[in-house]
């Protein structure tokens, strides 16, 4: 079911970046999407009514192991989030760049590219 | 002699170039032609790196962790052909950037970018883990997102959006891949993943994650349904950024790593070489057909590099040793021929200021290194005997025989035909015919330049003789290919 509402993001923001015409518009779908795809690598990592994965003095290993959350994939969540930080800079500088060529955000318009 | 152990190597390859990046981030501003020469020596020291890596392997361990819990880099023979390629292809670039950057403001953080750029390329090609395959790709792609839009004109800005926004897309597809074979094996190391998968054999899941790999990968290195950004982005850089993404980075972003997963990760299977081979012959036909009618020179290398592509894809895709041999040999030879067409391309508009075919026309007395060693560059590509890209043609076209695809080997054959004619008609309407009155005191192309192409036409000579040594046997390519062949590798 959840895993279903993730891939139902992922879509949406797909979606958005397949139909808007806005360059603005286009790089905010582009971060629903890749929250959607980090939701589902959370999940992944996701064990119902799991401990937060951070050991205790009392708690041996294979007992911290059966009860704790997976804490890989939020560790990779984490880099991705900062590589998408960083991508997501670049955009934004990019449709400041455009706007200030073209004189505009709309995409029908940036057409000087073709064959 | 030296003895040094590759072990401790292996990271230096990621390192050095990182380092130097930062370093030369810090000249931009005061002193970029130091910081263009500092990059010279940095590609030379991992030239010589590559050299000395040759015929030696090793597994490095990040930070000293073992295996299960940290990161491994990995090096064999088919990473060290890869990284030999990038990085005596980088080199020759970076040399010619020093003239040909001198135009650009900031030039400096030209340097920077590159060098990030190799990073990337260095860390994917020798990354052992799934994850840290995908940040070093993501390196490298944000520095080549960044150095298309270098000139900041108008098509540069807007082919740099469209090839950000693709290639945001394909990563994510890719990184969707890796959670779901995360979450199906429980590692993300690869040669882990391999045991598991081979244990388990492919089921739905698995077929879906792989299914996300070659989408997300097939994205970065051009095959034709996804190739949309492409004949956009490498046109639109600066010449020597076009040289680095069409002779470089599609292959260790894309093909290799496409490699990696389907032979040794995944393991071989039917239906995907099947769909390799339909995507090569796809790009390779639709890339050929579309370069025969283009008028801008660098846009018809790049539809050119997604033909080329398809050649690689296809001798993939046969999966036989013979096809396997043809493909990396062909990637080696792209490397070289494609990057030094741009180089040509890039000085052809350096000293003219267009791109436009049908302004241009007997550069041979202009630009006579240029004009020869272009003339190399194309004979290469197109196919014609004795040069390299001829024998790499020729083993993948014997494959796909020896495979009984008889109507792949006769598409094969054509799409060279095809390649011959545009790629004479460059050298017709470029190098040979009159010289228009406009362009009657041209200065020939400055001394770097010059080298940085001879450099890259030599490579070309040498390699046609590669295939004299035997390339089964001792020579690297076939150590590639039997790091390939032998499938899935085990923890």
């Amino acid at each position: 079911m959840i895993y279903s509402l993730c891939l139902l993001l992922i879509l949406v923001g797909f979606y958005g970046v397949v139909a808007s015409r806005q360059t603005v518009k286009i790089v905010i779908s582009l971060l629903i999407m890749q929250h959607g795809v980090h939701l589902l690598l959370l999940l992944i990592g996701y064990r119902e009514g799991g401990m937060p994965p951070i050991i205790d003095s009392g708690d041996t290993v294979t007992s911290f192991a059966g009860l704790a959350v997976d804490p890989l994939p939020q560790a990779l969540v984490l880099t991705s989030i900062v590589i998408g930080l960083g991508v997501l800079a670049l955009m934004v500088a990019l449709c400041v760049r455009l706007y200030e060529r073209y004189g505009t955000f709309d995409i029908t318009e940036i057409r000087r590219l073709r064959g | 002699m030296w003895n040094i152990d590759v072990q401790a190597l292996i990271p230096v390859f990621v390192a050095l170039p990182l380092a130097v990046s930062l370093l030369t981030q810090l000249l931009a501003r005061g002193r970029p032609r130091l910081a263009g020469w500092m990059a010279n020596f940095t590609m030379l020291a991992l030239v010589m790196m590559c050299v000395y890596a040759i015929g030696r392997s090793g597994l490095y361990h990040l930070g000293g962790w073992p295996t299960p819990i940290g990161i491994d880099l990995r090096l064999d023979e088919l990473a060290t052909l890869l990284l030999l390629v990038v990085n005596v292809v980088g080199l020759a670039v970076v040399l010619y950037s020093i003239d040909y950057m001198a135009r650009y403001t900031s030039r400096g953080h030209f340097y920077s970018l590159f060098l990030l750029m190799v990073t990337g390329m260095n860390g994917v090609i020798l990354a052992g883990d799934l994850f840290n395959l995908y940040v070093f790709l993501e390196v490298a792609a944000v520095a080549s997102y960044s150095l298309v839009a270098f000139g900041c004109a108008h098509e540069e800005l807007e082919a740099s959006f469209k090839y950000i926004v693709l290639g945001s897309l394909s990563s994510a597809l890719i990184l969707v891949g890796v959670a779901l074979v995360y979450g199906i094996t429980g590692t993300l190391n690869m040669a882990h993943m391999a045991g598991r998968i081979a244990e388990t054999g492919m089921n739905a899941p698995l077929m879906l994650a792989f299914g996300l790999f070659i989408c997300g990968f097939s994205f970065k290195a051009a095959l034709v349904p996804f190739h949309a950004w492409l004949p956009d982005a490498h046109p639109a850089a600066p010449a020597p950024v076009s040289a680095m993404l069409s002779g470089v980075l599609i292959k260790a972003i894309g093909i290799y790593v496409l490699a990696r997963l389907a032979f040794n990760v995944f393991g071989m299977d039917g239906d995907v070489l099947s769909l390799l081979r339909w995507l090569g012959v796809a790009s390779m036909v639709a890339g050929g057909l579309l370069a025969a009618g283009q008028k801008d020179i660098k846009r018809l290398f790049a539809y050119s590099s997604i033909s080329q592509v398809g050649f690689m894809v296809l001798g993939l895709g046969l999966a036989t040793p013979l096809g396997l041999v043809g493909a990396l040999y062909h990637l080696v030879n792209h490397a070289f021929f494609k990057s030094l067409l741009f180089l040509n391309a890039g000085a052809v508009e350096y000293a003219t200021g267009t791109r436009n075919l049908k302004e241009l026309g007997g550069l041979n007395r202009a630009l006579p290194v240029t004009g020869a060693t272009s003339l190399i560059g194309s004979m290469s590509i197109a196919g014609v005997p004795p040069f390299n890209g001829f024998w790499s043609k020729l083993i993948i076209v014997l494959a796909c025989i020896e495979g009984g695809h008889f109507g792949f080997a006769a598409l094969a054959v054509a799409v060279s035909i095809v390649t011959l004619a545009y790629q004479l008609k460059v050298q017709r309407m470029a190098f040979f015919a009159g010289l228009p009155e406009s362009m009657r005191n041209l200065g020939s192309e400055p001394r770097l330049m010059a080298a940085a192409m001879i450099l890259l036409a030599v490579g070309c000579i040498v390699l046609s003789f590669a295939v004299v040594t035997g390339l089964r046997d001792p020579w690297l390519i076939g150590a590639a290919q039997q790091t390939l062949t032998s499938g899935v590798f085990g923890g």
